[in-house]
């Protein structure tokens, strides 16, 4: 039986990377196709529903499967991450003549956060930041790529600008965009400081339902850990893709996230999207 | 941890963080240790902990924080640089005695003896066969060639002209408005071909690539004296044009530098004597003398590369053979060379319109086609050829001399 994951072309090079992965993985002998979803809602629906087996999941997506699946007696596990998506953390950056020296000193202010739907840049950093004793602060949003769970990097470039522009008193972003702006000079080097950073949590995971064919399965996962970085056909997809090596998944990296996604009902218990202004 | 690895003094970047190269450092301290060896990294740039935690999972390196020691971290190093050149490899030395008989086709454009990353994607470069494409003599013929560029702008005489008379005049402008138009054919053939040469013969693309300069200054210096008086360009004929286009159509990397350099320019190292000797100004006499002498290195690769196959490949001299026929029957029906260029020639040698020039001017162009012939001959028979072979086939060389 044909084993189909679903992914999110978030851009261009989704389509490059799965192909690659498909030639791949059949070459192995697996039978295996993909879909590819214009946004997360729809592709988490399908899985919790059973139409495809597999779904490249970010965490806000793994979320909600988890709670659809539930709701409909079914279990979902997370198979398989790339070693990148683990241990991550998100950062508040002020400009360098910032008065701020806590969280709690934001008060009153404007903090830029990425897009509504964002784990790293709006979901994440926004419970940190509550959770640090800061209440009285307005949020200006930067919506860009709404329904891919910040995988667009735009949302948290924008942010970062409008703070270089004196726009916003602070932006939140992951520590590896960070480090990307202060090297492509979006942050110029001595004109912003690190506020805060989070705890570390997980990212991206390879959702499969309990629908799914069990050998196909199991194929896949064992297949996408035995590849090598040692290995000149599969070295192309695991950079474009970001990752050295396939990793064991777990749920034990999604904790800050259920406690924002719950703070802000993001989505209910159920599954269900309940999130005002999000329309993806 | 493992403590078999005892790591050195901590890493300190002062106050240099990642937006200003402190990444070089860390690479370079992680260099120092085998993977899964840990190096400690301290500085004073504030976000250096964040950076450093990125920067380290992206690259495939383990990082924590040290307990009880205010910025201080630890680093593993990751196994991806390793990996990622473990199956690399040579291509071949840098000289050209590190040569390679078959460069594979990943290997691309990289330049020879590089250290090349498995992987990548097949270049096709379909000349890639030593046996068919080398010379030994190929990188000193380059280095003499690259000394031996001229200016045509500073090494002519532009302004020392001399009365040449109408008539004379007019066969000088057709002579170079056929030398134009086989210097663009010569042209055109090894930049074509240096295109198809794997680039792992560095030498032989280069050497092509000169020739193809080489020819550039020809086509110059050649239209700068048709026009030099004024005139119109001379003509071209259909035959002469038919001639040179079974010259582009051969596909064959040995079989296209036969034709084109052995045998075409080969008859034109005569015929640029030739016209050195009868030139009827100085201006013509010191552009057929510097275009012989760049043609006389066209000659010899073409013959040292031929050379060289034959050696290797007994079969070449039947295909070499059957080129030539080939070639010769598909411009059987067609005049070969343009009348107007014979005549000029003719004219040109005569250097007046009396009858005791006229003939001597014949004359003249006759000993031209022998000289060419007795050359092609030689020539063949350095490939391998026993003379009666090479009688034969000279004869069946185009009539249009290229
Ligand atoms: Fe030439
Ligand atoms: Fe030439």
């Amino acid at each position: 039986m044909t084993l189909i994951m679903g992914g999110v072309a978030y851009d261009p090079k989704v389509l490059t990377i799965w192909d690659g992965f498909r030639q791949w993985l059949r070459g192995q002998g697996l039978d295996f196709d993909y879909v590819l979803y214009s946004h997360y809602e729809r592709q988490v629906e399908d899985l919790a529903d059973g139409r495809i087996h597999a779904a490249w999941n970010s965490p806000l997506a793994w979320l909600r499967t988890e709670r659809l699946a539930a709701a409909r007696g079914r279990t979902v596990r997370s198979a398989v991450m790339r070693d990148t998506d683990q241990d991550l953390t998100s950062v508040v950056v002020v400009r360098a003549d910032s008065p701020a020296t806590t969280p709690g000193d934001l008060a009153g202010g404007t903090v830029g956060v990425g897009a509504v739907d964002s784990p790293q840049s709006t979901l994440i950093p926004l419970s940190f930041l509550r959770h640090s004793g800061l209440d009285d602060v307005r949020v200006r949003r930067f919506d860009v790529g709404v329904g891919l769970h910040g995988d667009h990097i735009g949302g948290e470039r924008d942010a970062a600008r409008a703070l270089v522009a004196g726009e916003i008193d602070a932006a939140c972003m992951i520590d590896g965009n960070h480090l990307l702006f202060g090297q492509e000079g979006t942050l110029p080097a001595g004109s912003t400081r690190v506020l805060a950073q989070t705890g570390v949590y997980d990212h991206c995971t390879m959702a499969i339902v309990d629908t799914a064919p069990a050998d196909e399965a199991d194929e896949f996962v064992r297949l996408l850990l035995s590849m090598s970085y040692a290995d000149p056909q599969v070295r192309p997809l695991l950079d474009l893709e970001g990752l050295k090596q396939w990793v064991p998944g777990r749920t034990s990296g999604f904790g800050p996230l259920a406690r924002a996604v719950d703070e802000t009902g993001f989505y209910d218990a159920a599954g269900t999207v309940t999130a005002r202004e999000y329309d993806p | 941890m493992t403590e078999q690895h005892h790591p050195g003094a901590p890493l300190d970047l002062g106050v240099l963080g990642f937006e200003r190269g402190a990444h070089l450092l860390v690479r370079r301290a992680l260099h120092g240790v085998p993977v899964g060896g840990r190096i400690t990294v301290t500085g004073g740039d504030p976000a250096l902990g964040v950076h450093l935690r990125a920067w380290a999972r992206r690259e495939g390196h383990g990082f924590s924080a040290v307990t009880g020691r205010t910025a201080t971290w630890e680093l593993a190093r990751g196994s991806a640089e390793t990996d990622r050149w473990a199956g690399a490899e040579r291509a071949g030395g840098p000289g050209p005695d590190g040569i390679v008989a078959r460069p594979p086709a990943h290997w691309g454009l990289a330049a020879r003896g590089a250290l090349v990353e498995a992987g990548g994607p097949d270049v096709r470069f379909d000349v890639d066969d030593r046996d068919v494409v080398w010379a030994d003599l190929a990188p000193r013929l380059y280095a003499h060639a690259a000394a031996a560029q001229w200016d045509p702008a500073t090494a002519v005489d532009w302004d020392a002209t001399t009365d040449v008379p109408a008539e004379v005049e007019a066969a000088v402008v057709q002579v170079m408005t056929y030398l134009v138009e086989n210097e663009q054919a010569a042209l055109v053939v090894p930049a074509g071909l240096l295109a198809r040469v794997h680039p792992h013969f560095r030498e032989v693309q280069q050497l092509l690539a000169v020739q193809a300069a080489d020819e550039a200054r020809h086509m110059d210096v050649f239209t700068r004296r048709a026009l030099l008086h004024g005139g119109r360009m001379g003509t071209s004929s259909a035959g002469g044009r038919s001639s040179l286009a079974t010259l582009l159509a051969e596909p064959d990397f040995s079989l296209a530098s036969f034709l084109l350099s052995v045998l075409g320019e080969g008859s034109f190292l005569s015929l640029l004597a030739f016209l050195e000797r009868h030139a009827p100004d100085p201006v013509t006499a010191q552009i057929t003398h510097l275009a012989r002498v760049d043609e006389a290195r066209h000659v010899a690769f073409g013959v040292a590369h031929l050379e060289h196959q034959s050696g290797v490949d007994p079969s070449l001299r039947g295909k070499l053979r059957t080129a030539i026929e080939r070639r010769h029957d598909a411009l059987a029906d067609t005049a070969g060379l343009n009348a107007d260029v014979f005549d000029a020639l003719v004219v040109l040698a005569a250097g007046a319109w009396t009858p005791e020039a006229i003939a001597r001017g014949h004359d003249a162009v006759q000993e031209l086609h022998h000289a060419m012939d007795e050359g092609r001959r030689q020539r063949l028979a350095r490939l391998g050829f026993p003379p009666d072979e090479a009688a034969e086939l000279s004869a069946l060389h185009t009539r249009n001399f290229m």
